[in-house]
């Protein structure tokens, strides 16, 4: 987030310093340590993008990564007439949109409203709080969720007393309560903390806007409307932007640790497919070869929002 | 945000006001629930618990749950372990970035958009989970403390976080430093680290608990080294075990001496999460204007 505005002003700003002995003596420290910064990045950044390879071989530990025979495409054939390999992809991708739309919607909501707030005191407390559970891993918010949702907890109780529910609903043994547990965690954890960078948006807008419109007699939601949601627009869509890559990446932990037999046709993430294949049953070409069908289609999205960003005038990521 | 409140609150403003302290509250009250719950099973007796029906304030008091979790030594190993590589990742991995947003916000530095879009890419593209197994593997960092501080020290987020504000700095200062016969390295650990110390706290704080919070690492690279696991792992199989029994006769065993499955795991949720909790609110000023520097003002 910070840095992309910080990329504009470089471009902006100096003639570049030229490559020269006498230079090169001068910056001598700084060039030996970006030396041994690069060795470090390439090998555990870059070095394992070789790795790819493995996709592309019939890869056997004991050939090693040099000797495995190549098969061409074969391991992407097998991807994609695996029928839980598809089924994977619709998990991952329905949560991913699902996740990024709810925890987008609430962060902002939860900004907003939380800017209404006009006793500082209460704003700082509710704030405070709203940070606490980014902090938790979620090993610990699977676990509260285990307990808030079990048999005799909470959840079950206040549905069972208001009369919506006979039965207390074993609720991670149904499938069509998987997604939205995942997307209720996920909004639970993170509103607060993603609210940070919207209610900072907010308070940069300038206040005579909101004087202006008290003039011409808005309420506070026609101020809302009209003032606070447009300010914060451009920050809306970067974020946006920068979520959409990731749209794919959103799904691991908590599904792995959710998950369970009875759910597992709509739990399984690409991630965890990978590791099923990859680590578990030792059959590192399949594995691989699903972890590079993510990171590019990842690109692919990035790459799109991206455009579709500047043809809209908005901010953009490059 | 001051504003002030010459013009008068006309009825739907009040009803928005009265709407809105609600949906705070009920915010609030969400969010902090699920953990005093948690904290109020964790000093319950064990037996009492499974009939259900605490809330915020324990039944049956008792202190078995937290005796039991201090007695478990993998908890304990855990603990050590998790403290151990929380201090030194966090340490090694502030001063490994810092260096290099040093290094990328020095306006005179000849490689400075190259090193910078070096890292930025890293943010996209990396190898995925099974060659980077592999990797870790091959350089003997499996089933190795190692693991856990070596492979993450640098972040591009992290690095273009502190970049951000290094770039805030005035040139002069570098300057005039210069002029008085400082080399880069003093200028760095003399006059720019001290003026980072809010920078550096909060990139020190994401670091730390995510060291803290982490334990896929110790699952996969160290599984077999059970003197490696970590708080957060032990957590995670003390987890499963009560997903998987339930109240079945493994928990039935251990009811027989008031403490079950689920109130040691609520003990050791709630140690686990207490240094958290005591720490966050202080740098909280820190990761505020950390997160938002820059990127918003424009």
């Amino acid at each position: 987030m910070a840095f992309l505005s910080k990329k504009k002003k470089q471009t902006v700003v100096e003639a570049p310093v030229k490559l020269s002995w006498k230079e090169v003596k001068k910056q001598k420290a700084l060039l030996i340590w970006s030396a041994v910064i690069v060795i470090y990045g390439v090998i555990f950044y870059y070095l394992p993008l070789g790795g790819w390879v493995m996709a592309f071989q019939d890869y056997k530990p004991k050939d090693g990564l040099f000797h495995s025979a190549f098969i061409g495409l074969e391991k992407f054939q097998q991807l994609f007439s695996d029928a839980t390999f598809l089924r994977v992809i619709r998990n991952t991708l329905a949560m991913g949109v699902i996740n990024l739309a709810v925890t987008f919607v609430a962060a902002i909501a939860f900004a907003i409203l939380l800017n209404e707030v006009r006793t500082k005191g209460g704003k700082k407390v509710v704030q405070t709080i709203s940070y606490l559970p980014h902090f938790l891993s979620w090993i610990i918010v699977t676990g509260i969720l285990h307990d808030m949702l079990s048999g005799t907890g909470i959840v079950n109780e206040i549905l069972v007393n208001l009369n919506i529910i006979d039965q207390p609903i074993n609720f991670f043994a149904h499938k069509q309560y998987f997604w939205p547990i995942v997307a209720f965690a996920n909004v639970w954890k993170e509103t607060g903390w993603n609210a940070i960078i919207y209610l900072a948006a907010i308070t940069s807008i300038d206040p005579s806007l909101y004087e202006a419109a008290s003039i011409d007699g808005a309420g506070r939601w026609a101020k809302i409307k009209n003032v606070t949601l447009p300010g914060i627009r451009p920050t809306i869509m970067i974020l946006l932007l920068m979520n959409v890559g990731n749209v794919l990446n959103a799904g691991f932990e908590i599904q792995y640790l959710l998950g369970n037999g009875l759910v597992q046709s709509v739990s399984q993430t690409i991630d965890i497919y990978v590791l099923n294949w990859g680590i578990s049953q030792g059959d590192f070409s399949l594995g691989t070869a699903a972890g590079i069908f993510k990171s590019v289609v990842s690109i692919i999205l990035i790459v799109i929002a991206n455009q579709i960003a500047k043809h809209n005038g908005d901010e953009r990521l490059f | 945000m001051k504003r002030k409140k010459k013009i008068r609150t006309s009825p739907a403003d009040k009803v928005f006001t009265v709407c809105n302290t609600i949906f705070m509250i009920l915010f609030v009250v969400i969010t902090l629930y699920p953990i005093l719950n948690t904290l109020a099973i964790s000093f319950n007796d064990g037996t009492d618990a499974l009939r259900g029906g605490i809330y915020l304030w324990p039944r049956k008091w008792t202190l078995k749950n937290y005796l039991t979790v201090l007695q478990k030594d993998n908890l304990i190993t855990g603990a050590y372990i998790t403290v151990a590589r929380t201090l030194l990742g966090t340490f090694t991995a502030l001063l490994a970035n810092a260096v290099l947003a040093y290094i990328v916000s020095r306006k005179r530095f000849l490689f400075r958009r190259q090193l910078s879009l070096f890292w930025v890419i890293t943010m996209y593209v990396n190898g995925g989970m099974i060659p980077t197994f592999l990797l870790y593997r091959g350089l003997g960092l499996t089933n190795s403390f190692w693991v856990y501080v070596v492979p993450g020290m640098i972040s591009a987020f992290n690095m273009l976080v502190i970049r951000t504000y290094m770039n805030g700095l005035p040139d002069s200062l570098e300057e005039s430093a210069q002029l008085d016969g400082a080399g880069y390295f003093t200028i760095f650990t003399k006059i720019i680290s001290p003026l980072c110390k809010p920078v550096y706290a909060t990139v020190a704080l994401f670091v730390a608990v995510g060291q803290w919070n982490s334990w896929f690492d110790a699952m996969l690279y160290n599984r077999m080294a059970s003197h490696l696991t970590t708080l957060q792992y032990e957590l995670m199989k003390l987890l499963s075990s009560v997903t998987n029994q339930g109240s079945s006769a493994e928990a039935m065993k251990n009811a027989a001496g008031s403490v079950t499955p689920e109130t040691v795991r609520a003990a050791a949720t709630v140690l686990t999460m207490l240094p958290i909790i005591c720490i966050y609110p202080f740098l909280q000023r820190y990761f505020v204007t950390g997160l938002t520097l820059g990127g918003v003002k424009e």
